[in-house]
C-alpha cells in the first residue's frame, strides 16, 4: 500500500508571546489518502488555518512558533527537508487556494504573465508561448468561455467568480498531488460559490488530486468533502465520513454546531451554549476511517 | 399591528461612475410594517446596501420618496428621525471605536439625544449592556478585550440606547461563528418580541432569513423582483431568481436537500 | 504594562534611545545643578582660560572667550528643548485641525486646505525659514515662528491621510447614524485614532526641530549670542578645525545624541502604540 498523500501525527503548535507561550494546537492527527477530499471544520481560532500553513511549510520559518509532531507528505517527513526544498514543493506538488481570489492575484500583471510564473515553478525553462497554450487549456478546464481574453486581462477587470476560477486553474495547473483550499469562495455570492465548488469538485476528481478543505461552513463542507475532521480549540473532536458525520453527529461540540446552523426548512433559532465544558470531551471516531495502514 | 412604519415610493438611486450612470436601486416601492422583520435579500450589486443607506439617511434617494409614519423623510435628517432609525453593522470589529471605552460608545447615543439625566447616563450604559446579556461593568472595557459576539451585542445595545422603533440590521451575524451567530440571532428575536421593534434584516444568508423574517424582499440588480411572506418564499417562490438563490444555499440535512431539489426542478420547468 | 516592558527590553536600541533622551532631558531640567560654571551660559569673558583642550575642570574644553563648553552644551539643550516644545505645541494643533477638517469634510474644504498645505510643503524648509528670518529680526522668537510655519503642514498630511481611511470605518458611520455632530466625529471619534501616530511623529520631530534650529543658528539666523546654541557653537568652531577640535566635536556630538535619542524613542513608540503611518 502506498503512503497517504498527507499524514499528520500529534502535531502541536505554540506561539511565544510576552505573557508566555500560547498553545494553538494540542496534538492533532489526521491523514489524507490519494484522491481523497478531506475537510477540516472549525470556528475562527480553532487552529484550522495554521494547520494548513504548517503543511505548506510557512510557519516553520516564524521565529516565535514552536512546532512539534510529524507531518509527512507522500511518505516524506517535512521536518527532514530544508527550507528550500519545502519551498520547492509549494506551487508544484502542493498548491493552495485562498479565501479572497481577487486579492490573491497581483493587480499589476496580466493573468497570462502570472500563469507563466506558476507554470515555470515546475518547468523553469518554459517559453511564454507554450505557457500561454497550456494556460488557455487550463482555463478552458474551469469553464472559462474565452481563455485568451482572460489571459490578457488584469484581475481587477474580472468578476470575483471569474478570479476564483482562475485561481483554481492556477492551483491545478502543475498537477499537484495535494490541494489546500482555505475557505474558498467565502467572499463570493452564494450562486457563484455553488458553481465554483461544483467545478472544483469535478476537477479534483478527474485529476485524482487530494484535497485538504478548510472551512467554517458546515453546508459547504457537506457538499464537498468525503471525510471530515471537526476541530475545536486546537483539538480534533470528531472524525468520520461526511455522510455519517452529518447524519449522526456524536461529539457534543459537533452536535451543538449542527443544531446551531439555521435550517432552510425552518424550525426557528435554537437556544444553545457557545461555550461549554462538554465541548472538550474526547475524540469520537466514526466506523471505517481509522489510521492508514503502516502508521504507528 | 399592520400599520406601515416606513414607506418607500418609487425610490431610485443613481450613481455616476466612470462607465456611465449606474442605477443601484431602480424604482423600488415597498412598505415596512410596524413590528415585522422584513428581510432584504440579494447578492452583491443587488442594491440592498444602497437601499439601507437611504433608509438610514446616509444619502438621499435620486428619485422617489421615503416616509416614516406618514411623514416625509428630508434629505437632511433631523435628530428625531436619526433617533427613530438605528443600525447594527456587519463587522463588529470596526463598528466600535477601538480608542474609546464600550461605555463611551453607548453614552454617545444618550448624550446626542438627551436621553435621561446626565449624571445617570454612565449607569444607564451598564444597564444597556445587561439587557443584551453582558456584565454591566464591561462599560469601562475597550472593544479589543471583547470577542466578536460580545462586540456585536454591544452594537445592538447601542442601537437600543436610542429607544428607536426601526433597526436596520446589515448582515449582523455573517462575520460571526455558527454558535455565536445562533446566540445573537436569538437575542435579536427576544428583543424584538419584548420591545415591539421593527427590523429591516439585510442578508445574503437565506437559511437565516427562513428562521427570523416575517416577509422577504428579493433584490436583483437594483430591482425588487419578489416580495412575499417567508412561508411562501420557501415553499413556492414566484420569481425564478428566488428559486436560483435558494437552490444555491449549502445545507446540512437531507430534508433541506429535498426542498432545494424540489425548488430547483421547478426552475427547469419555468425555463 | 508587562507588554510595554517586554517590547522595550526585547529591543536594545529602544533602551539606548530612552537613555539618551533621559540624559538630554535630565541635564536640561537640572542644568543649574549640573553645570560646573552656570555663569558661562551668558556673556562671560575669561581670557586666562580661553581655547583650552579638555582637562579638569573643563571636561569638554573651553571656547574662544574662555567659557566652559560642557556648561554651554547643557544650557543649549535647555534652549533647544524649549524651542522644540514650543514649535510642536503651536504647530501640532494647527496641523492636526486642518488635517481633520480636510480629511473628514472633503469637497471644497479639502481642496482649498490641501492645496494650501501643498504650497507650504513645496518650499524647502530651510529656505522658508531663512526667508522669514531674513525679513524679520533674527531673534529666538522669530526663530520659533519660522520653524513653526514650516512644521504644521507635515501634521496636516499625516492626519489627513489617517482621517481619510478612518472615515470609512464602521464606528464613524455608527456615530453619524446616531446623529453625532461633525465636531464630535472629528475630535472625539477620529482624533483619538490619530493620537498614536501624532505622538510618534512628535517624538521623532523633537530631534529634527533641534537639528533645524541648529542649522539656522549655524547659518547665523537662529539663536543669537551670547545665548548658548549647539548650531552656533559648531559654526564658530568650524574655522578652528582641526587644531581646536573640541570646539566643534562636542557640540556636534550633543546634536547627534539628542536627534538619535529622540529618533530611537520615536521608533519604540511606533511599535508600542501600534501607530501606522
Amino acid at each position: 500500500m502506498t503512503a497517504p498523500t498527507l499524514r499528520i501525527s500529534d502535531l502541536r503548535l505554540g506561539f511565544r508571546r510576552w505573557a508566555g507561550t500560547v498553545e494553538v494546537l494540542h496534538g492533532i492527527s489526521m491523514h489524507i489518502r490519494k484522491g481523497e477530499r478531506v475537510a477540516l471544520v472549525g470556528e475562527s481560532g480553532s487552529g484550522k488555518s495554521v494547520t494548513a500553513r504548517i503543511v505548506l511549510g510557512l510557519l516553520q520559518q516564524v521565529r516565535s512558533a514552536r512546532i512539534s509532531g510529524l507531518v509527512e507528505f507522500e511518505g516524506q517527513n517535512l521536518d527532514t527537508l530544508s527550507a528550500r526544498d519545502r519551498a520547492r514543493l509549494r506551487g508544484t506538488a502542493m498548491s493552495m487556494i485562498f479565501q479572497d481570489p481577487t486579492s490573491s492575484l497581483n493587480p499589476v500583471y496580466t493573468i497570462g504573465v502570472q500563469f507563466h510564473e506558476v507554470l515555470r515553478r515546475r518547468d523553469p525553462r518554459l517559453k511564454m508561448a507554450e505557457a500561454r497554450q497550456r494556460a488557455a487549456r487550463a482555463l478552458a478546464d474551469v469553464a472559462i468561455p474565452n481563455p485568451d481574453r482572460v489571459l490578457d486581462s488584469y484581475s481587477f477587470q474580472l468578476s470575483g467568480g471569474m478570479n476564483q476560477r482562475v485561481m483554481i486553474a492556477m492551483a491545478l495547473a502543475n498537477e499537484p498531488s495535494l490541494l489546500l483550499a482555505d475557505e474558498p469562495g467565502t467572499a463570493l455570492d452564494v450562486t457563484v460559490q455553488a458553481q465554483t465548488l461544483r467545478l472544483m469538485r469535478d476537477l479534483v476528481e478527474e485529476h485524482d488530486t487530494s484535497v485538504l478543505f478548510i472551512s467554517h461552513n458546515l453546508g459547504v463542507v457537506r457538499e464537498f468533502a468525503d471525510r471530515v475532521y471537526v476541530i475545536y480549540k486546537g483539538r480534533i473532536v470528531e472524525h468520520g465520513p461526511a455522510d455519517s458525520l452529518f447524519e449522526d453527529p456524536r461529539h457534543p461540540y459537533t452536535q451543538a454546531l449542527m443544531r446551531a446552523v439555521p435550517r432552510l426548512t425552518g424550525g426557528g433559532i435554537p437556544d444553545i451554549e457557545d461555550v461549554s465544558e462538554a465541548y472538550f470531551a474526547p475524540l469520537v471516531v466514526h466506523e471505517g476511517c481509522g489510521e492508514p495502514e503502516g502508521a504507528a | 399591528m399592520s400599520e406601515n412604519l416606513l414607506t418607500l415610493s418609487s425610490v431610485s438611486k443613481v450613481f455616476d461612475t466612470p462607465s456611465g450612470k449606474l442605477r443601484a436601486v431602480d424604482d423600488v416601492s415597498l412598505e415596512v410594517r410596524q413590528g415585522e422583520c422584513l428581510a432584504i435579500v440579494g447578492e452583491s450589486g443587488s442594491g440592498k446596501s444602497t437601499l439601507a443607506n437611504m433608509v438610514l439617511g446616509i444619502y438621499p434617494p435620486s428619485e422617489g420618496e421615503l416616509r416614516y409614519r406618514g411623514a416625509l423623510l428630508p434629505a437632511r435628517r433631523e435628530l428625531a428621525h436619526r433617533r427613530a432609525i438605528q443600525l447594527v453593522q456587519q463587522n463588529p470589529m470596526s463598528s466600535l471605536n477601538p480608542r474609546r471605552s464600550i461605555g463611551a460608545s453607548l453614552r454617545l447615543a444618550l448624550d446626542v439625544h438627551g436621553i435621561g439625566e446626565k449624571s445617570k447616563r454612565w449607569q444607564r450604559a451598564g444597564e444597556l449592556l445587561k439587557e443584551v446579556g453582558l456584565p454591566g461593568d464591561y462599560r469601562s472595557r475597550s472593544p479589543a478585550s471583547l470577542s466578536g459576539g460580545q462586540r456585536q451585542r454591544v452594537a445592538i445595545a447601542r442601537a437600543l440606547a436610542c429607544q428607536s422603533d426601526l433597526v436596520v440590521l446589515d448582515e449582523p451575524t455573517s462575520a460571526l461563528d455558527v454558535l455565536v451567530q445562533a446566540r445573537v440571532l436569538k437575542l435579536l428575536n427576544d428583543l424584538r418580541a419584548a420591545r415591539g421593534l421593527t427590523y429591516i434584516f439585510i442578508t445574503h444568508d437565506l437559511s437565516v432569513v427562513r428562521n427570523i423574517a416575517d416577509r422577504v424582499a428579493v433584490f436583483e440588480a437594483g430591482k425588487l423582483v419578489e416580495l412575499n411572506a417567508t412561508e411562501k418564499i420557501f415553499a413556492d417562490p414566484d420569481h425564478p431568481y428566488t428559486r436560483r438563490l435558494i437552490a444555491a444555499v449549502p445545507v446540512v440535512t437531507r430534508k433541506e436537500e429535498e426542498l432545494r431539489a424540489r425548488l430547483a426542478k421547478n426552475t427547469h420547468e419555468d425555463s | 504594562m508587562q507588554r510595554t516592558l517586554y517590547i522595550l527590553l526585547r529591543n536594545p536600541m529602544s533602551m539606548l534611545g530612552l537613555l539618551l533622551v533621559f540624559i538630554v532631558v535630565f541635564s536640561a531640567i537640572f542644568a543649574d545643578f549640573i553645570a560646573p560654571f552656570p555663569a558661562h551660559r551668558g556673556a562671560v569673558v575669561d581670557f586666562a582660560n580661553f581655547n583650552r583642550a579638555p582637562e579638569w575642570p573643563y571636561i569638554f574644553g573651553t571656547d574662544l572667550v574662555g567659557r566652559d563648553i560642557f556648561t554651554r552644551i547643557i544650557y543649549a539643550f535647555r534652549i533647544s528643548l524649549m524651542l522644540g516644545a514650543v514649535v510642536l505645541v503651536i504647530a501640532v494643533p494647527i496641523g492636526v485641525t486642518i488635517g481633520l477638517l480636510a480629511g473628514y469634510l472633503g469637497g471644497w474644504t479639502e481642496y482649498v486646505l490641501m492645496r494650501l498645505t501643498d504650497v507650504f510643503l513645496s518650499i524647502p524648509p530651510l529656505v522658508l525659514a531663512m526667508s522669514i528670518m531674513g525679513v524679520l529680526q533674527p531673534t529666538l522668537t522669530n526663530g520659533m515662528l519660522a520653524v513653526t510655519a514650516m512644521w504644521w503642514p507635515w501634521y496636516t498630511r499625516l492626519v489627513y491621510n489617517i482621517t481619510r481611511s478612518e472615515k470609512e470605518e464602521g464606528y464613524v458611520l455608527a456615530a453619524e447614524v446616531i446623529g453625532a455632530s461633525r465636531l464630535h466625529v472629528m475630535f472625539r471619534e477620529i482624533l483619538p485614532n490619530c493620537v498614536p501616530s501624532i505622538l510618534t511623529k512628535m517624538t521623532l520631530d523633537l530631534g529634527f526641530v533641534i537639528l533645524i534650529a541648529s542649522s539656522l543658528s549655524f547659518l547665523g539666523l537662529g539663536v543669537q549670542p551670547p545665548t548658548p546654541d549647539l548650531g552656533s557653537m559648531v559654526a564658530e568652531g568650524a574655522t578652528y578645525l582641526p587644531d581646536s577640535w573640541w570646539l566643534t566635536v562636542f557640540p556636534g556630538l550633543a546634536i547627534l545624541v539628542a536627534v538619535f535619542g529622540f529618533n530611537l524613542v520615536g521608533d519604540a513608540l511606533r511599535e508600542l502604540l501600534g501607530a501606522d503611518q
